[in-house]
């Protein structure tokens, strides 16, 4: 039997289908296997039980040449993205019983291009984790090591693709939601600049943060993912009118970019600081650049110390502002309880939330409470334009800045989840470039002594995803 | 009121704006419709749906800064107010908060002793409008959200305003330039125009303001003076008896001619105001600023002087005529076929405003055209009928609407300015009514109405009653 291993992207695959090598009905198959296979993983919320279905329609059309971009890749979603007619349950209790009425506009350009969707992934609950111990469908395990996290949020849509239970997935990074998971899950995953995904149909944790990106086993298929789903949307103000490139990876013609190393990053002033094998893991993938001719450059981010703080006083204000919809009365969990309006919204609201997203909502609601919004929220602000000047004024000096995208590897189950500010830690590398609105993607350099996967987070200045694309396909050549 | 206090009054005005879909989605905004018709996913809240501005809603508010003299911002924000009902689904509503689109406007109102004042306006800003709730079913509560997402606008004002007389005038020029404008209808009753009050009172001559109250619910332009009124005699009443004023919001019962408190937890909010972070800033660019100055029709204030000065027409004809931009179009259109500017004012000002106010009707669907009106008026100032028969055409007219020279010819009613037949008419009057003749010319000059309505009877009015008039006279004074 043909094995899924079999091809290394998504135009390897297409050649295997056109030449009758492999069929998608079969691939498929083998997909939906393997998902039952690796139960454990807890991987996904819903599977669709009409992929075949899809699969046959877009087999045909594969051979008739008719099919689109991404025909015959099969791509998982996670579970805050709608989609019309199929559960949306954001891993909460709150929206167990929700169904979509609408398609993500992301989404819907997959579909346009002829993708097969297998089914919604596991997630921290609306996004807000590190660990994908907060979900309302249960953890999601590492496939590395069972008993370690996948990281979060996206952890169900890194496991997938690391588990070989699908092609592709796409995921969403508010503070590394993408970029985490991937670099626990030794995957490649991208987080785009703010604007240039539409963010309509995606479920609002902090508007001013929320990306979508594609999670693959190879920097082509990020690369194709993210033609399809880029692009100006009417529906969503915040997206960026900006010319999307055709994401073309030919790198031999390409210019040397200038690397930044931020010195804030490999030598964290946190508590925990850095692994020691991830640092030198870094360290081997500087010197093979500079052994390559790589100009090197080590540069200053001075306001990273701050980033965690902005990060959790912003994103919690939006949060708690987005999720107050979420009340019992129009759609998704309500209590039955109650018998008045305000103990209605109280208790459906205490039992349809979980712990982490109540926390977040606390907090939201504080920063933004008369008397502390000064202090909090717009002093946070203030931070973050801080921020952001940091980058733009290394971006003058470097075009890629080359970090650790995590401090630690894949830690175990359990063991942050009592202490939220370690755990927020857990995305001192990745909260900055969503601070800044800039790309990050993560590409894996191997695995440490225990075999769990190490990152490596790349970013660019805005909009620069083809750059990032590039300079990873060239790190992966000089390997 | 008492002659040692006077009342400070802020008021703050939400009117509906007229543009055809939603502030945030595409849903129309038709009203009427059957409940929770008029929704997408977008007003309805659902997760991950995206607001996206309506650009009527900035052209229709810039507008309406620029008629009452605000400076425009060229970059405002909107911000998130936060509350839970079950009629506003996000638990959120989008408005303006820091950083509006217009502020330090003012109006100037007439007060009755002739003199003008201004009004000063803090800021108008734009936001969404909530929906209905329902509660008086046989089910707890029902939930309409077809206005949900409905833009409105909100015009603050200074507290400059002294006297529910003034609030009445402030509210009623408000009216007078949206609709203007056509931007909003200016219906209170039916909530298209509301108006909430902030009022304190104070003794005269003190520069501190006092503690303030918030009254809300009036549904006329009536009920807001009235309740200014009740409002000010209560705090008034509270000072004289040594009582402290407590900050709170009080709904008006029009039923029952009373403000009472609303409920404490009712008011209690923080609303957690902060930028949208869905939304772009608005930016106003120069190109933008000068396509709406063109779109800016003549103001009731400009109309008004123009009246005064080209038509020469009394202040208070110019007045009443600008009152609405449709009146004012129906008196200029009279003007395109009569130059009798002081007749058609008066026209207009009895017999058409009469049958408008009757039959509660727009003068836009008055059954007379002013086309018409002004042939009436030509008709009488050539001497082809008489006022009074004008009258009877003009009833005519109300019914068909057609042509007064038409209606003149086929009822017959031209008038008879052929003096040897009048005089033929008067002198068979005279022989009839020999004994009114004796007592005129005993000195009962009264008399002579009785014989002028005889003569009009005999010619059913059609004769010329300048000419009646003057050969009644001479043939009298023969008779002397």
């Amino acid at each position: 039997m043909l094995k899924l291993t079999q091809y290394r992207n998504h135009s390897e695959k297409i050649e295997l289908i056109k030449s009758g090598k492999i069929s998608l009905r079969k691939n498929v198959e083998e997909f939906l296997h393997e998902i039952e296979d690796k139960k454990e993983l807890n991987a996904f919320n819903f599977v669709f039980d009409d992929v075949l279905l899809q699969a046959d329609k877009v087999e045909e059309k594969i051979k008739k040449g008719s099919a689109g971009k991404l025909g015959g890749m099969v791509i998982s979603i996670k579970d805050v993205l709608s989609i019309k007619s199929r559960p949306m349950t954001c891993s909460s209790k709150i929206l167990k019983n929700y169904e979509a009425v609408y398609t993500a506009t992301a989404v819907q350009k997959l579909l346009d291009e002829d993708a097969i969707i297998i089914g919604k992934t596991n997630c921290d609950e609306f996004a807000m984790g590190s660990s994908n111990e907060n979900s309302a469908f249960g953890i999601v395990r590492n496939p590395h090591d069972t008993e370690r996290v996948p990281g979060g949020s996206s952890g169900g849509s890194a496991v997938s693709v690391a588990a070989d239970l699908c092609d592709a997935s796409l995921g969403t990074d508010t503070g590394g939601s993408i970029r985490q998971p991937a670099a626990f899950c030794g995957v490649y995953g991208l987080k785009p600049t703010y604007g240039r995904v539409s963010r309509y149909g995606l479920t609002a944790f902090a508007s001013s943060f929320d990306t979508i990106g594609p999670f693959a086993k190879s920097i082509e298929d990020i690369a194709l993912i993210m033609s399809v789903i880029s692009g100006k949307d009417p529906k969503d103000s915040t997206s960026h009118d900006i010319e999307v490139p055709a994401f073309t990876l030919n790198v031999d013609n390409v210019e040397k970019y200038r690397v930044g190393i931020p010195k804030e990053y490999l030598n964290p002033s946190s508590e925990g600081g850095l692994d020691q094998e991830i640092k030198e893991a870094i360290e081997n993938q500087i010197d093979l650049l500079k052994e390559n001719g790589y100009e090197i450059k080590e540069i200053s981010l001075p306001h990273t110390e701050y980033a965690i703080a902005t990060y959790y006083i912003l994103t919690t204000a939006e949060a708690s502002s987005n999720l107050s919809r979420y009340d019992g009365a129009h759609y998704g969990y309500r209590s039955d309880k109650a018998n008045n309006l305000f103990d209605m919204y109280t208790e459906s609201r205490t039992e349809g939330f979980g712990k982490e997203v109540k926390r977040r909502i606390m907090l939201g609601t504080y920063v933004l409470s008369a008397g502390y919004y000064d202090a909090y929220y717009r002093k946070a602000q203030k931070v973050r334009r801080l921020l952001k000047e940091d980058f733009d004024k290394a971006f003058q000096q470097v075009d890629i800045m080359l970090t650790p995208t995590t401090p630690t590897v894949a830690f175990k189950i359990g063991e942050k989840s009592a202490d939220p500010l370690q755990m927020y830690l857990s995305d001192i590398f990745t909260t900055p470039a969503n601070l800044a609105g800039i790309p990050g993607i993560n590409i894996p350099v191997g695995k440490n002594s225990e075999g769990l996967p190490i990152g490596l987070q790349l970013m660019a200045n805005h909009f620069e995803e083809l750059k990032l694309l590039r300079f990873a396909k060239k790190l992966e050549t000089i390997q | 009121m008492n002659e040692k206090y006077e009342a400070v009054i802020g008021l703050e005005v939400h009117a509906q704006l007229l543009t055809d879909t939603k502030i945030f989605c595409g849903c129309s905004t038709k009203f009427g419709s059957a409940p929770n018709t008029n929704v997408c996913p977008v007003c309805l809240g659902q997760p991950g749906v995206l607001p996206v501005l309506n650009k009527k809603v900035v052209e229709y508010t810039v507008l309406m800064g620029l008629a009452t003299n605000c400076t425009v911002n060229r970059k405002s924000i909107f911000a998130r107010k936060h509350y839970f009902y079950p009629d506003l689904p996000k638990n959120y509503q989008i408005s303006q908060y820091e950083e509006p689109i217009c502020e330090y406007g003012h109006i100037t109102i007439d007060l009755k002793d002739g003199t003008k004042k201004k009004i000063g306006i803090t800021r108008i800003h734009m936001e969404e409008d909530a929906g209905k709730s329902i509660h008086d079913q046989d089910f707890d509560t029902l939930i309409d959200l077809n206005r949900t997402g409905t833009p409105l606008m909100e015009i603050v004002s200074e507290p400059d305003i002294r006297t529910p007389e003034e609030a009445y005038l402030y509210l009623t020029k408000l009216k007078q330039i949206l609709t203007y404008l056509g931007i909003c209808d200016g219906n209170m009753e039916e909530g298209s125009l509301r108006c909430d009050a902030n009022i304190s009172v104070r003794l005269k001559g003190e520069t501190k303001f006092g503690t303030k109250t918030e009254v809300k619910n009036m549904n006329s332009f009536r009920n807001v003076e009235r309740a200014l009124a009740f409002e000010i005699e209560r705090q008034i009443d509270l000072l004289e008896d040594g009582k402290e004023i407590i900050q709170q919001t009080l709904l008006w019962d029009a039923d029952s001619n009373v403000a009472q408190p609303m409920r404490s937890k009712e008011e209690a909010h923080d609303y957690r105001y902060f930028p949208d972070p869905d939304l772009m800033p608005v930016v106003i660019e120069d190109k933008m600023l000068d396509e709406i100055k063109k779109q800016m029709p003549e103001l009731p204030d400009a109309k008004k002087n123009r009246f005064i000065e080209k038509f020469a027409l009394p202040s208070y004809d110019a007045e009443i005529l600008t009152s609405s931009r449709e009146l004012a179009d129906y008196y200029e259109k009279i003007l395109t076929v009569t130059s009798d500017y002081k007749s058609a004012s008066n026209w207009v000002m009895t017999e058409v405003l009469k049958v408008v106010n009757e039959e509660k009707i727009d003068i836009t669907d008055f059954p007379v055209s002013p086309e018409n009106l002004g042939k009436l008026i030509e008709l009488i100032n050539n001497k082809t009928i008489s006022g009074k028969i004008a009258k009877d055409v003009f009833t005519e007219m109300l019914k068909s609407n057609r042509d007064p020279e038409t209606i003149v010819k086929e009822k017959n009613l031209v008038q008879i300015t052929d003096s040897s037949e009048i005089e033929s008419i008067v002198e068979k009057i005279l022989s009839n009514n020999q004994k009114q003749v004796e007592e005129f010319l005993s000195g009962k000059e009264k008399v002579l109405g009785f014989l002028v309505g005889q003569i009009m009877r005999e010619t059913k009015g059609k004769a010329n009653p300048q000419i009646v008039n003057d050969i009644l006279r001479d043939k009298l004074s023969s008779l002397k």
